[in-house]
């Protein structure tokens, strides 16, 4: 299938997983079941990463800050602002394309296989959007909770690292987390989580619904699904930055 | 009743189902035969709408389900209960909840009444002590049960089995067949059954369509196939060793 068609049918995909859903109560159900699947089971992973990204972040500016004319806090500063804009929403979000992106391929392709979605169908249930739309939901909600955290571990991993490695004393490194820092940053952080989080899941959803084949097709397509969303969320990164930060 | 008027299903050059046309009567159990490849899934998948068909109507109770709009399909799927071959039960579910399912998503029940159905539907296939357990913790020949328990809780009109008793041993095969037959005159069902399991085709087979490289090669019931003249049908059923002598003795 070729590109243009694959962004057809992904359009067209996307048209059936956004309409209304068939029982609210069911559907509410859904997205607290999606919450817990796709959020709350991530925190260990975001909060161990977030923590040790930070905390190498902090060494290597300190390290780095040869020049005496320099203020430790920069060591602060540089870890608040590497994790608020980029760390937290991007990174994160490649981990999470991976993580849950291959979940949800695996999943929603079992499921084509085995005829469950099929079962769906027989049934009268709008499949794509009984099983897709509770999970974009949830990670647009969640997701924009897990940047927060990541930068709050971030922030603390850093911390703890200079504080162990004596490389910057803790009233430097929290003043310069406090220094010059710029609300806007974070709004333009959680626009680019809110993407993120949609890629994250409509991609691997699309992947995983279009299978055809045994489990050696819902492999590949938990692959294939994998390196798109994580190629999307580059490219989303790059434009969403040239339009917000210009 | 389900009524098939000259259904013609092609897949780009290649002609899948070439003119078939049959009715298939509520209260027993129809049957569709055929090898491997001749059609036959592709024709149940075309009569529960998996699939569309080039050419032909398919007709539910005198309704045509080919010229029925997205809408108008998906009331009617609410009269239709489907067994897959692997089940198809939901890996995620429980056996009560995988039952519940189609309650809750199109039943006005309240949750007293919809346990209790489910409870009851659980009950008529026997396997009302395995409600808590989920399809990977139970065996295949339960989860067909579980799948036939799910096809009949919203009191269907039609029930569509894909291969039911494929992957079980004989004595279960049986008990699944003559469950399905028991529930389809329970519940004047119009019942279509896809195998290639000669033992469902004697025991069950009130109505067989046989299918031989996409046409309708026979029709008939379980007790002519005995006298057919027809070559195609003969090589198929009377394939095996067992068959033979059967035929040979009768």
């Amino acid at each position: 299938m070729s590109f243009i068609e694959n962004i057809g049918r992904y359009i067209l995909f996307l048209n059936r997983v956004f309409s209304k859903p068939e029982r609210g109560k069911v559907f509410f159900a859904q997205i607290i079941k999606e919450i817990y699947k796709l959020g709350v089971n991530s925190v260990g992973i975001v909060v161990i990463i977030s923590v040790f990204m930070g905390a190498v972040i902090s060494l290597q500016t300190a390290y780095n800050l040869v020049n005496p004319l320099l203020p430790d806090y920069l060591v602060g500063y540089t870890t608040r602002e590497s994790m608020i804009l980029e760390f937290s929403s991007t990174i994160v979000g490649l981990i999470l394309a991976g993580k849950v992106g291959s979940n949800i391929a695996s999943e929603i392709g079992s499921m084509r296989v085995t005829e469950q979605i099929d079962a769906l169908e027989i049934m009268g249930v709008n499949s794509a959007s009984y099983l897709i739309f509770p999970k974009i939901i949830a990670a647009v909600f969640i997701n924009p909770f897990l940047y927060v955290l990541s930068v709050f571990v971030g922030i603390m991993g850093g911390l703890l690292a200079s504080y162990m490695a004596d490389t910057v004393s803790i009233t430097d490194f929290l003043y310069g987390v406090q220094f010059g820092l710029i609300p806007y940053y974070i709004t333009y952080s959680l626009i680019k989580t809110l993407v993120f989080a949609f890629i994250i899941t409509s991609v691997p959803s699309y992947y995983g619904y279009f299978v055809s084949g045994g489990a050696l097709e819902v492999g590949k397509a938990s692959t294939k699904a994998v390196v798109n969303s994580s190629i999307l969320i580059l490219l989303a990164n790059l434009i969403l930055t040239q339009i917000l930060l210009k | 009743m389900i009524e098939l008027k000259n259904i013609n299903k092609s897949f780009g050059e290649l002609d899948v189902l070439n003119d078939i046309s049959i009715q298939f009567e509520a209260g027993k159990t129809n049957l569709i035969i055929g090898q491997s490849g001749s059609g036959k899934t592709v024709l149940l998948k075309s009569i529960i709408g998996l699939h569309e068909v080039d050419n032909g109507h398919i007709y539910y109770d005198d309704r045509d389900f080919t010229r029925m709009n997205f809408s108008e399909k998906k009331l009617i799927r609410k009269e239709m209960g489907m067994v897959f071959q692997g089940g198809a039960l939901f890996d995620s579910l429980s056996v009560e909840e995988n039952v519940r399912f189609p309650l809750d998503m199109f039943s006005e029940m309240s949750e007293d009444e919809k346990r209790e159905r489910v409870l009851f539907c659980l009950d008529r296939v026997d396997i009302k002590k395995a409600h808590k357990l989920f399809p990977a913790e139970i065996s295949g020949g339960m989860q067909k049960r579980v799948a036939i328990a799910r096809a009949i809780a919203l009191n269907p009109s039609y029930l569509f089995c894909d291969e039911p008793n494929s992957g079980l041993d004989p004595v279960t095969a049986i008990v699944i067949d003559k469950l399905i037959q028991e529930i389809t005159k329970e519940y004047n069902m119009t019942t279509i059954i896809n195998t290639h399991d000669m033992n469902s085709v004697m025991e069950i087979g009130e109505k067989i369509l046989f299918i031989n490289k996409g046409l309708k090669a026979w029709e008939g019931t379980s007790d002519m196939i005995f006298d057919t003249e027809n070559k195609a049908l003969n090589n198929f059923v009377f394939a095996s060793n067992l068959f033979k002598k059967i035929k040979k003795e009768i």
